[in-house]
């Protein structure tokens, strides 16, 4: 016996779209933030379109100069057009950054409601080893993975999600056992639901919000944690151009070509900030308690 | 209070235990022979053998497993495989230099923030508002070793204010040169966290009947704000940058390698390179501690705030 409630796609998900709407609204920073992004998503896309050179193209006669009408943003000791490499650099901090946080969204959200609808022992246990990875500093533990199984594109996403999951799972269990004492779980229930339908239908959708202005936030973070492990030397072996591994390189020369280290710099911050404006103004949306706080 | 304390001591046990149990797993399954690791693809099959006997790995893994738990707790955490040196003397002769730069930032950023995060709450929404949670969430965007490139750029290389790379410390002014762009670069990104974690907790605590009692009774606007309001909302204050230390861990390894500043972060780093197994042994079980203290003292400075928690 199932008593499905009338479902109207279209008014669904135009009230989807306009609470949306409204959600960026509340901070107008988020569509600067979103606005930002997207462009660089863009840039990122048609980098193999719009690069003037190629990335990884070596020229000795062109090496270490400073921008000009030919190379832009100059060029670095092998002679590679910085500019080039910047845009191709962007598809590989936005796929490990992207991918590695919704692994860790899908992987920490299960993991969360889990332990938030069964509660108990379970609970108890699932948290404290969340807990134990989640202070474990992040980069470090980073580090120790990428070291042991090897930089490989896998391996960093694998790394990088590893360290996001536990935040996740302590953002979707919160909500969860809020929402599970509700009325319309206890009717759930009551109608024989089973705990799979009442977690995914009943609840999933209840923390979906949260869960997504977390997306943007962790994406920022893994972004940083990307570049950081590629500026110690355990991101993508060269010549592959990530961001981190630019400032790698260009540091060696930084006292009289200080632009090499400058525009990948530029270009982490430039993302990174846009994400946690996107995330942050979205957040004032969900909860107006929380306003600002990181 | 006692059983709450005792309760929370036995699980930091739990997850020392645990986590040392892992890594001693993970070193066991790294890839390769540490033995043949060390002594490279031409060694024979006799200076292999002697070096695992040396390095205890001929014996049964339990046996290894218990040499390694009570060498743990006793300080001993082996030889490194490079220098030769005693993994726990390394790690004595560069953490003054960690510890040093950990304060400072955490002062730096304690100075800078508190008081931005008040200032923000207390003009909640109007333009000095928006402003420090704009400039603070660029802050906390910056990774930490594109901020200390762009101060090396400025402070050292344009304005030549400090040298490039500083090892020098006989006199204090040297002392100083060395640590201060270090301390700064770690000290603003702590302080952008400081003054978003103050400005929350202060909005929390403003809107409490116990300000508003104060008010009524008419104690001054400042000190309503800087003694009644602050003092309580330090406690989530302390409690939140507890939680971030290890922000700070991670960041001051990046900080390190940009000063080319001796440090725990330079050790980890330098052992990952050289492949050094029981060095990094020994900085995972020396980062483990760090963080069940930071953990244990976190919650029991939540507790001694908080009575409600020690009931649960």
């Amino acid at each position: 016996m199932t008593v499905e409630a009338p479902s109207v796609p279209t008014t669904g998900f135009q009230r989807l779209l306009s609470a949306t709407f409204r959600a960026f609204n509340t901070n107008k920073t988020s569509w600067v933030g979103l606005g930002v992004f997207m462009t660089i998503v863009l840039l990122a896309v048609l980098a193999p379109w719009i690069a003037p050179h190629d990335p990884v193209e070596q020229n000795i006669f062109a090496k270490l100069q400073s921008p000009s009408a030919t190379y832009w943003m100059g060029t670095d000791y092998f002679g590679r057009d910085i500019l080039s490499r910047l845009l191709h650099g962007a598809r590989y901090s936005l796929i490990i950054g992207i991918v590695a946080t919704f692994f860790a969204m899908v992987v920490g959200s299960l993991i969360g409601i889990l332990a938030g609808y069964y509660g108990g022992r379970f609970d108890l246990l699932i948290m404290q080893v969340m807990d134990i990875l989640l202070a474990f500093p992040s980069l470090i533990l980073g580090l120790i993975i990428v070291a042991m199984l090897g930089p490989s594109l896998t391996n960093i996403i694998i790394a990088i999600s590893l360290t996001s999951i536990p935040s996740f799972a302590r953002i979707a269990r919160a909500p969860t056992i809020a929402v599970k004492e509700r009325e319309f779980v206890e009717a759930g229930r009551a109608l024989g639901y089973s705990d799979a339908r009442i977690m995914f239908r009943h609840i999933l959708p209840n923390i979906t919000a949260e869960i997504l202005v977390m997306f943007s936030l962790w994406t920022a973070s893994a972004i940083r944690t990307e570049a950081s492990l590629s500026f110690i030397g355990l991101g993508l072996k060269p010549p592959t151009p990530t961001w981190g591994g630019m400032i790698r390189e260009g540091f060696e020369n930084i006292l009289d070509s200080y632009w090499l280290v400058l525009m990948p710099g530029v270009a982490i911050l430039i993302v990174v900030f846009a994400l946690n404006l996107l995330g942050d103004g979205l957040r004032d949306a969900i909860d107006p308690k929380l306003k600002g706080e990181q | 209070m006692t059983a709450f304390l005792i309760r929370r001591s036995g699980f930091a046990l739990i997850t020392l235990f645990a986590v040392l149990t892992i890594i001693f797993l993970i070193v066991r399954i790294l890839p390769g022979d540490p033995a043949q690791v060390i002594l490279g693809d031409q060694a024979d099959a006799a200076s292999i053998a002697a070096l695992r006997t040396r390095l205890g790995l001929d014996q049964p893994l339990l046996v290894q497993y218990a040499g390694f738990l009570s060498g743990a707790l006793r300080g001993d955490w082996g030889v490194s495989l490079v220098t030769g040196r005693p993994v726990i003397q390394e790690v004595i002769s560069v953490l003054p230099w960690t510890v040093e730069l950990t304060f400072f930032a955490l002062l730096i950023g304690a100075v800078i923030g508190i008081p931005l995060g008040v200032w923000a709450a207390v003009n909640r929404n109007h333009a000095t508002d928006y402003v420090v949670r704009i400039v603070s969430l660029l802050g906390l965007s910056f990774p930490a070793f594109v901020s200390g490139i762009l101060l090396l750029i400025g402070f050292a290389i344009q304005l030549r204010w400090f040298p490039v790379i500083s090892g020098q410390r006989g006199t204090l002014w040297q002392w100083f040169q060395s640590l201060a762009l270090p301390a700064i670069n770690l000290g603003l990104i702590m302080a952008a966290y400081i003054t978003r974690v103050t400005r929350s907790a202060m909005l929390e605590v403003l809107s409490e009947d116990y300000v508003r009692t104060a008010r009524a009774k008419g104690v001054p606007w400042r000190a309503v704000v800087w003694r009644h309001a602050l003092r309580n909302a330090l406690i989530p204050i302390i409690t939140i940058v507890g939680l971030y230390l290890g922000v700070l861990i991670g960041n001051s390894v990046l900080t390190e390698i940009v000063f080319n500043r001796p440090g725990l972060g330079k050790l980890i780093v330098g052992a990952l390179n050289q492949r050094d197994y029981t060095m990094l042994q020994g900085m995972m079980v020396i980062y483990t501690l760090l963080v069940v203290m930071i953990n244990l003292a976190t919650d029991v400075v939540y507790g001694l705030a908080d009575p409600r928690v020690k009931l649960q």
